[in-house]
Order: structure tokens, then sequence, then C-alpha cells
């Protein structure tokens, strides 16, 4: 029993409610992903959930934590969820274990539990899948008719072998090969072999954009980081375009594509890792943006927002330090 | 019309249900006097009173029993006539729960006052006024407690431009000022004007929560032919705390190290005005207060309590608790403390008891760690970071919490409100807080006894060189030739005294 | 490689003299060190350590001859703030000097006491009001607990009372809430 102290009154919202809020507004993205490219994600965030907990009920137990209120808190189900739709859908079915026991055992418990883990989970666990498997996680489908049996195969299948007509690089992939190779935006866009994936893709990302409006306006996150971030990804991308626009992308194709939207309302707007004064949420959010649009344009690898996080996760306690806000009467 | 309409708006705070209409469906009540009345020698900020009266005394209703001690110190009146039975420690209204130094008093029914006499203070003038109110027992009825002649010394007298009257009573479940408005709200008005003269204030502005319709509109009413104006402020918790107060008003932020008068503002809660007024124009000294009494009892209501009487006899007066759970609250429910039992006597700082309801003692629900989402530093009304504050008070980082402005933290609890994971913020800012005020208590006796070490160390070292020198020089006297001297000069001295006595047998 | 040597020889040269005109320019009186551990260390003055002193004490650890965990009235805190400032590995109060005790002061019992000043002469902050034959009493808020003077006394007219809670120096506690043992959760 607490030293019973004031206040002896309490807002109703708990931990569970704002994780819950959260995982409701990642549905209405899931169900469009699943319209057009086949069950393979609900697939990946079934396996997902139950490794998720039961990979935390064991460590509760080895910590000697209650149990109920810690699993129930469903902090561990937003990782698995947020890992499983970054992951390719169509990929086999150990690609979702093993990430999502990294993200739940190192990424979260190693560091300390709920509350202490340094890094945002889902996207250390994106990290080494995408270091340790670069081929099956660059693997995204090509087209918009994949049947459920073709979605169940590839789950179950445990190779690496999806089929060519099924599987090809998302379209920031492909653009960056075709770029290595010499040619230009506009080649590469008429080129038609992308532009049946980029179909279901925008309607993804809109309802991502939903999902994170619900989250706003339910006031489980504040304006400074999602908005910061699609400023000024749509701003740092417009500077490039108008520089080159044969060798950098428009600003919509960036906001489309990629993870951005996700990233922008569920990623980098995890509490735990990130900032937590308002001025820090903008710096963090704008570095963000600015990192992830470098290692697009020019780093090796096609979709920068798993390292861009970790990096920036780190330098989050200098940022805070740094970005203090003025206390009430002080100068 | 008299109300303001600007308005400026702390970041912060929290808009909770107040749970006011309970307690305001009835008018304030007055009780019999009780059968014996406890008075606390200390219900005020600073030194304890000095007995004036001993045991065994019989008393007048508003004598002087306990005067104030020094500078900051109030004075205890009895509330009634009667006889003063005993001073012993018993049980106060204090968050701990240890006794003080309580007057016993039996009240022997007649109620007779003392000789009141109105006090003239144009005549007087202003230092004797002040000097008067010193023994008068008021101190700040807000809960508070500070004494009241302080916030009026004269060298204020010629700085202040602005009173500004608290009548936001912002915490849930206390009505005890709202009731007070409507019934008396003439003798505030006359508090007001007095106390605004006693300044030298050229403006008086009340400061007023919009969930009190009906106390708007009486004092609309009486504040027609003077030049008080009424601001109505948003109900938001915690308009009703001093500084932030003066911020809605007039959008100057005051630190924490500086007072309010220093920028020409002096503040007052409606209680402490009316008791200023019936002081000065009736003569009558600080011995009773309006408390109300809420939550989980049968029949809530405001009552007009004189100081001392024991907290049991308003419960019975409200019919009991409904669910018995033998538990009271002083206080709001956000800032208040548990009481150590009923029988507690009421003091000047109870403006409020909540008969606790089931849920708030409903054992807390899980403490999960800090997720870090920054709810607490958007509710802070001082604009703090509580979650930093409350991992350097977690981990005893002392010396960081300070320089992240721990001391500013006013402890409205708006923090542990809002907080998802349960955390009992408040209670780690008071740990720390006692903490460092401790430590640097402990350092300062430290460095006295080190000085005292030191000059013991040096006393001594100076006593040995001195001996040292003493046996030096009868070491010096000893040699030979000091000797023989010596002994020379004893020789002379004796054949000089055998001389005398010669020559004076001679003469004989 | 002439060149080369002379540079180096002239660099040699230059940085000495700098050293050594700093070393006798910015020289610091007395040892720094020494005075920063004696401001940690509590200043009973109550020998518990083994030195006669607070001060003989810091200066054994400043120059390692004693180690850190000796002195019972700076209790655990303490320790944790020298291991801090010498950084060295924190240990447990070395139990063979004593273990904490609340503070105590002490209290002589006029009706005993002789008049003998042998508790005066022990006290090391002179916290004992009295002269031969005349009376002996403790100056309150000069004591410091170290209990130096109940040896000395003939009598034995001193004891020590400890400081009781008051509503004048009552402090809030750090919260304390259970963590349920996952244990106590099985039911039979």
């Amino acid at each position: 029993m607490i030293n019973q102290q004031s206040p002896f009154i309490q807002k109703p919202q708990s931990v569970s409610v704002i994780m819950f809020m959260v995982l409701g507004a990642l549905l209405p993205a899931i169900i469009v992903n699943v319209y057009y490219y086949g069950i393979g994600v609900l697939l990946n965030i079934i396996l997902a959930s139950i490794t998720a907990l039961f990979a935390e009920f064991l460590i509760l137990k080895m910590r000697k934590i209650d149990i109920k209120s810690s699993l129930g808190d469903g902090s561990a189900l937003v990782a698995a969820w947020l890992l499983a739709v970054s992951v390719p859908s169509i990929s086999p079915w150990w690609i979702i274990f093993i990430g999502t026991l990294f993200t739940i055992v190192v990424a979260k418990h190693f560091y300390g539990g709920l509350g202490s883990n340094l890094f945002n989970p889902a996207m250390i666990g994106y990290a080494v899948l995408l270091i340790s498997f670069p081929s099956v996680m660059t693997k995204w489908p090509a087209s918009i008719d994949i049947s459920m049996q073709q979605s169940l195969d590839l789950f179950f299948s445990g190779t690496t072998l999806a089929i060519d007509s099924i599987s090809s690089a998302t379209p920031l992939d492909y653009i960056k090969t075709e770029l290595f190779q010499g040619s230009t935006i506009s080649e590469i866009k008429n080129n038609a072999s992308i532009s049946t994936a980029l179909a279901g893709i925008h309607y993804v990302a809109i309802a991502y954009f939903f999902g994170g409006l619900f989250l706003f306006f339910k006031k489980i996150i504040t304006w400074h980081l999602p908005i910061t971030f699609l400023v000024s990804i749509i701003a740092i991308a417009s500077l490039f375009n108008i520089i080159d626009p044969q060798q950098f992308s428009t600003p919509i194709f960036h906001l489309i594509n990629g993870g951005t939207i996700l990233c922008a309302f569920f990623i980098i707007t995890d509490p735990v890792s990130g900032p937590t004064t308002p001025r820090g949420k903008i710096v963090f959010a704008f570095l963000a943006a600015l990192i992830i649009l470098l290692i697009r344009n020019f780093g090796g690898y096609p979709e920068g927002i798993a390292f861009a996080v970790i990096f920036l996760n780190i330098c989050v306690p200098l940022i805070d330090k740094l970005t203090q806000p003025k206390v009430f009467g002080h100068d | 019309m008299k109300i303001i309409d600007k308005i400026f708006k702390f970041s912060g705070g929290i808009r909770a249900e107040t749970y006011k209409d309970i307690s305001t469906k009835n008018p304030i009540k007055s009780l019999l006097i009780p059968k014996k009345l406890i008075l606390p020698l200390r219900q005020h900020v600073g030194k304890i009173s000095r007995l004036k009266i001993k045991v065994g005394d019989r008393v007048l209703k508003g004598q002087l029993i306990a005067e104030a001690d020094g500078n900051v110190s109030a004075a205890v009146h009895a509330p009634t006539s009667g006889l003063i039975t005993s001073m012993e420690k018993e049980l106060i209204p204090h968050p701990s729960g240890l006794p003080d130094f309580c007057l016993t008093l039996v009240p022997d029914g007649k109620d007779i006052w003392m000789d009141r006499k109105v006090i003239d203070y144009k005549k007087i003038g202003f230092n004797e006024t002040i000097k008067k109110l010193r023994n008068s027992g008021i101190v700040g009825l807000g809960g508070a407690a500070f004494p009241s002649h302080l916030k009026l010394t004269s060298y204020q007298k010629n700085q202040v431009h602005t009173l500004i009257i608290n009548a936001a009573e912002c915490e849930p479940y206390i009505t005890c000022d709202d009731m007070l408005m409507r019934e008396r709200g003439l003798d505030l008005i006359k508090g007001i004007l007095l106390v605004q003269e006693l300044l030298g204030a050229k403006k008086s502005i009340i400061g007023i929560e919009d969930n009190k319709p009906e106390a708007i509109k009486v004092l609309r009413g009486l504040v027609i032919d003077s030049n008080i104006q009424i601001k109505v402020v948003p109900t938001i918790y915690p308009s009703g705390d001093a500084k932030r107060l003066i911020y809605l008003i007039n959008g100057i932020q005051i630190p924490k190290d500086k007072r309010s008068s220093e920028f020409g503002i002096q503040m007052f809660n409606v209680a402490t005005l009316v008791s200023i007024h019936r002081y000065i124009n009736f003569g009558e000294p600080s011995i009773s207060r309006i408390v109300t009494i809420t939550g989980n009892v049968h029949k809530p209501q405001n009552y007009d309590v004189l100081f001392g009487t024991p907290l049991e006899y308003l419960i019975k007066d409200t019919g009991g608790q409904i669910v018995n759970n033998d538990t009271y609250i002083m206080g709001g429910p956000m800032m208040g403390f548990k009481l150590p039992s009923k029988k507690v006597p009421v003091t000047k700082a109870m403006n409020c008891v909540i008969s606790a309801e089931p849920e708030m003692l409903a054992e807390k629900k899980e403490v999960l760690p800090c997720i870090r989402c920054a709810r607490c530093a958007d509710a802070c009304p001082v604009m703090l970071q509580p979650q930093e504050l409350y991992w350097f008070a977690k981990s005893k980082q002392l010396e960081s919490a300070e320089e992240y402005k721990l001391f500013d933290c006013i402890e409205c609890g708006c923090c542990s409100y809002v907080c998802p994971s349960n955390i009992p913020l408040v209670q780690f800012y008071r740990y720390a807080k006692s903490e460092i005020i401790e430590n640097v208590r402990n350092s300062e006796e430290a460095n006295i006894a080190r000085e005292r070490n030191e000059f013991r160390i040096n006393r001594l070292e100076r006593e040995k060189q001195e001996r040292a020198e003493r046996n030096a020089q009868r070491r010096a006297q000893n040699t030979p030739e000091e000797k023989s001297k010596l002994i020379d000069e004893k020789r002379k001295e004796i054949s000089d005294a055998l001389n005398r006595i010669s020559n004076t047998k001679e003469k004989i | 490689m002439i060149t080369s040597i002379l540079i180096v020889l002239f660099l040699a040269l230059l940085i000495g003299a700098i050293l050594g005109f700093s070393s006798i320019k910015f020289k610091v009186d007395g040892d720094p060190i020494i005075e920063k551990i004696d401001s940690i260390l509590p200043q009973t003055q109550c020998g518990q350590c083994g030195y006669p002193g607070c001060k003989p004490y810091a200066t054994a650890i400043a120059s390692g001859d004693a180690d850190i965990n000796q002195c019972p009235p700076g209790g655990d805190d303490g320790v944790r703030k020298l291991a801090e400032f010498m950084g060295v590995e924190y240990k447990p109060l070395n139990e063979d000097h004593g273990i904490p005790k609340p503070k105590s002061i002490a209290l002589i019992d006029e009706d005993t006491c002789i008049g003998c000043t042998l508790c005066i002469q022990a006290c090391p902050v002179d916290a004992i009001l009295g002269a031969a034959k005349q009376m002996h009493t403790i100056i309150e808020k000069e004591c410091t607990g170290c209990e130096l003077c109940l040896p000395p006394c003939p009598v034995d007219c001193i004891e020590m009372i400890p400081i009781q809670e008051s509503t004048e120096n009552w402090k809030w506690k750090y919260p304390v809430h259970q963590l349920k043992e996952v244990s106590q959760r099985v039911r039979h």
C-alpha cells in the first residue's frame, strides 16, 4: 500500500489505455494493407503478438515482476505490431519471429524494461533484420493480387525464394538502384514495373495518416513531433528536388513511400526513447527528417528511418538537457 | 460594468470534477457550543505563541490567552468564556500525526464577551494599528495560516498599488469561501475597502472562478458604488494559487524567490479580509471560521465553527459517514492530508474536511515505471519538468533536482493527477525537499562543530606553549649564576630585615 | 636531423619553463584534498575511526593510510560520498569501528555531578559548560553526540538521549510502494 498522500483523486487514463489506443490507430492501415497485398501482414502481426507476449511473460517471470499489470499494459504488443507492419508482408515466418524476439528481449528488457529502453525497440528489431537478412527484407509485394493461398505459402515456407512475379523492391529501393546505374528520375518513372506496387502504397499511407489524426485528437500524442517531421520532410525534399529534379525525388514521393507517415505518427512519437520537452521534440523531428532524407538520397540503404531514429535516440539526453523550458517567473 | 475581460492563461493546470454542489445546498450553519475546546498553540506559520494565562484561569470570550512571540507569530484567543483546565500535548491536525501543545478550555455556557473595542485606525495611526493586528490572531484563512499583519507592515504601505482578493477557491470539494461570499458579501466589501486603505493601494480586484455564479451575482451588486473590480477566471486547478492568480489577472509572472509585494501587489483570502474587518470595526478577534464538511457524509454542508471544536462534533451533526472508513482528509483532495483521527480540533488552517470516499482510499492501482510521456510536464502550472525531478528524487541526486528548480514546485498535485503510471510524484518532491533542507542544516551544524573543534585544538596548543614558556623561564632562572644571584638577593633581603629588626629593637 | 633535435629540445625547455613557472606562481597552500574530504565527514569528532578527530582521519584517507569505511556517524551515505570523491569502490561500513546510531545528545544528571571537569577536558567541541566544583551542563545546540564525555566521568552521570521526532523537526519520508512478489500470488 502506498503511503496514502495527496492527491486523492486521479484522472482515469492508464498506460494500457494509451497503448491500446495506439494499436487501434494502426488498424485502418492494416486493413488497407490486407485489402491490397493479402493477409501476409495479418499473419506477421499474429505471430509477432504471440511471440512478444510469450517472450515478455518469460522475462517478467525471471525478473519476478507482477505479471498481470506489466503484461497487460500493452507496450510489448505495440512494439511487436510496429515491427510487424515494417517488415515485408511476404516475408517468411522466422523473420518476424527473430525480429520480435530481438525487440522484446534485447531492445526492451535488456535495457531495463518498460520506461528504461534507450532505443526504440521496433526500430532496433528492424535494423537487426535489415542488416542480417538484406535480401529477404528488400523483397516487397509487387502485385496487388496476392491470393490467400499464396500468402500462407510464403509465410510458412520458410524459404527465402519469393516468386519473382510477386516480389520486387520497394519503390525507394528500385529508384536507388536505378540511380546508381545512371538513370534519371523521369526515365525511372516511365518504367512501368513499379507502378502497380505504387497504387496500394498510396492508400496505406493515407490510412496511417488517419490513424495518426485519431491519436492526435485523443490527445495521445502532441502536435510537435508529427507536424514538424512532415513539414521538414516536405521542405528538405523540395530543396533537394529543386536543386536537381533528375537525381532527387519529389516531396510527395518521399511522403508516400517508405513508411514516412508511419514514422511521423507512430515511430518517432514513442515516449520512452524520445525527447520530453516541446522544443526538444521539434529539434528531434527536424533532425530525423534531415537524416532520413540524407540516407535516402546519399546513403547506402534505401530506407533511412530505422537508422535515423536509432541515431537520434542516442542524442535524446543531450537534446533534453539543452531544450529545458523556462520555469514560471524565471528568465 | 466592472468585470474585466482580458484574461491571461497560465500553461498547465487540470480540469477536474469539482464536486462543489454537494455542500452548497444548505446555508452556513452554526452549532451550539461544544463541551470542550482544544486550542493548539501553534495554528500558524512561525513561532509558537507565548502563554498569557495559566491553567485554572477563567477567561472571557475573545480574551487573549497566548500572544505572538517574535516577528513571525500570531496570537490565540478564547473562542468562548470558560475555564482553562489543562495545557498538554494533544493530537493536532498535522500530516505527521504527532501531538503538540494545546490548551483545553471548558466552556461555562454563558458565552460572555470581553470588552470589545472598536479600533479607530485613522486616529491611532498605521503603526499602532499593525501592533493591534499582531495580537488579533488573524492569519491567512485560505489554508496557509501566515500572520496577516506581516502582509500589511508599514514599509510596504507606500509600495503596494493593487490589492487582489483571492476568491478563486480552486480545489474540488471546498466551498467555504463561496458560501461566505454569498451570505456575508457586505462584510467582505467592507474588509476590502479597509485593507485597501491600510495598504495605500489604488485599486482592488476580486479574482473569482466562473463556477460560482451566485457569488458573482452577489458581489456584482455590492461593488456598484465602489471602484472594486471583479475578474472572472476559468475554472482550472490551481488558479487559486497566489502567483498563478496574479498571472491570470494581470499577466505578471512572479518567481519563487520574490514576493508579490515587490511588484506592488498584495493578495488576501476573502475570509481573512472579513476577519480583519470584524476586528478593526467591531473589536472581535479571530475566534471562528467557516469549515466545509463534505464527501462521504449524510448531510454535507458548511459550518460556522469556533476554533478548538473537536471535529467529531461536526461529523456527528452531518449524520456521520455513509461508508464507514474512519478516514478524514483536511484540505482539498489535491493538496490535503489524512487526519490522524476525528478527535482533532478545528484550527485556523482547516478550511475543509473531506470524509474520504471509498474511491479515494481504494488500494491504488499498480505503480508502473515512468514511460516519459511528459503529461506531467504539460500539466505543471509552474512549467517545471516533473519527470526529470522524479528521476532525480528517486535516485537521490538531490543537487541535480535543485538545479532543475525543485523548490519552485508548489506541490499542487497536477502531475500526480495526470500520470498514467500512477506514480506518486508529489511524495517524491516532498521527500527531496525535506532531505535537501535537512542536509543544509546538517552541514551548517557540522561547520560550527568543525570551528569549535579547531578553536579547541588551537586553545590547547596555546596553553601548551604558554606552559612551555613558563617552564623555560623557570629553568633559565635555575642556572648556577641565577641561583647565586637569587641566593644573594635573598640574603640581602634577610639581612635587611634583620637590620630593620635590630633598629627597631634599639629604638625601643 | 639537427634541426629536428633542436626543435624538440627547444620545445622541451619551453614547456618545462612554463610548468616550473606555474608550479611556483599558482602554488596552492595546504592540501585541498584534505579539506574536501573533511567537508564530507560529519564533524562528530568522536574518534571511532581510530583517529583523534575528523581532520586527522581526512589526512589519513588522503595519504592512503586509512580506508573510507571507518566512520559510523557518517553512515552509508558518507561512505558513498567518500567513494565517489576518491574514485574508489564503495564498500560497506567496517563494523570494527562501530555501528551507526540515531543522533543523540548527552545529558548530565545534575544531582549526581561532582564538578570534576574531566568531561569538559574530554569534549572535542567545548560543548560542556562548567568549572571546578561548579555544576556542569551540556550546551544542547553544540553537542555532536560523540560520546567522548561518557568514559571520563567518575560518577557515570552522563547519558545519551536520542533526538525525538516532533512537529518542529518532522520531515516527509521516502515514498514506498510495494512490489508484488510473484510468489505471493500463488494460491493452493
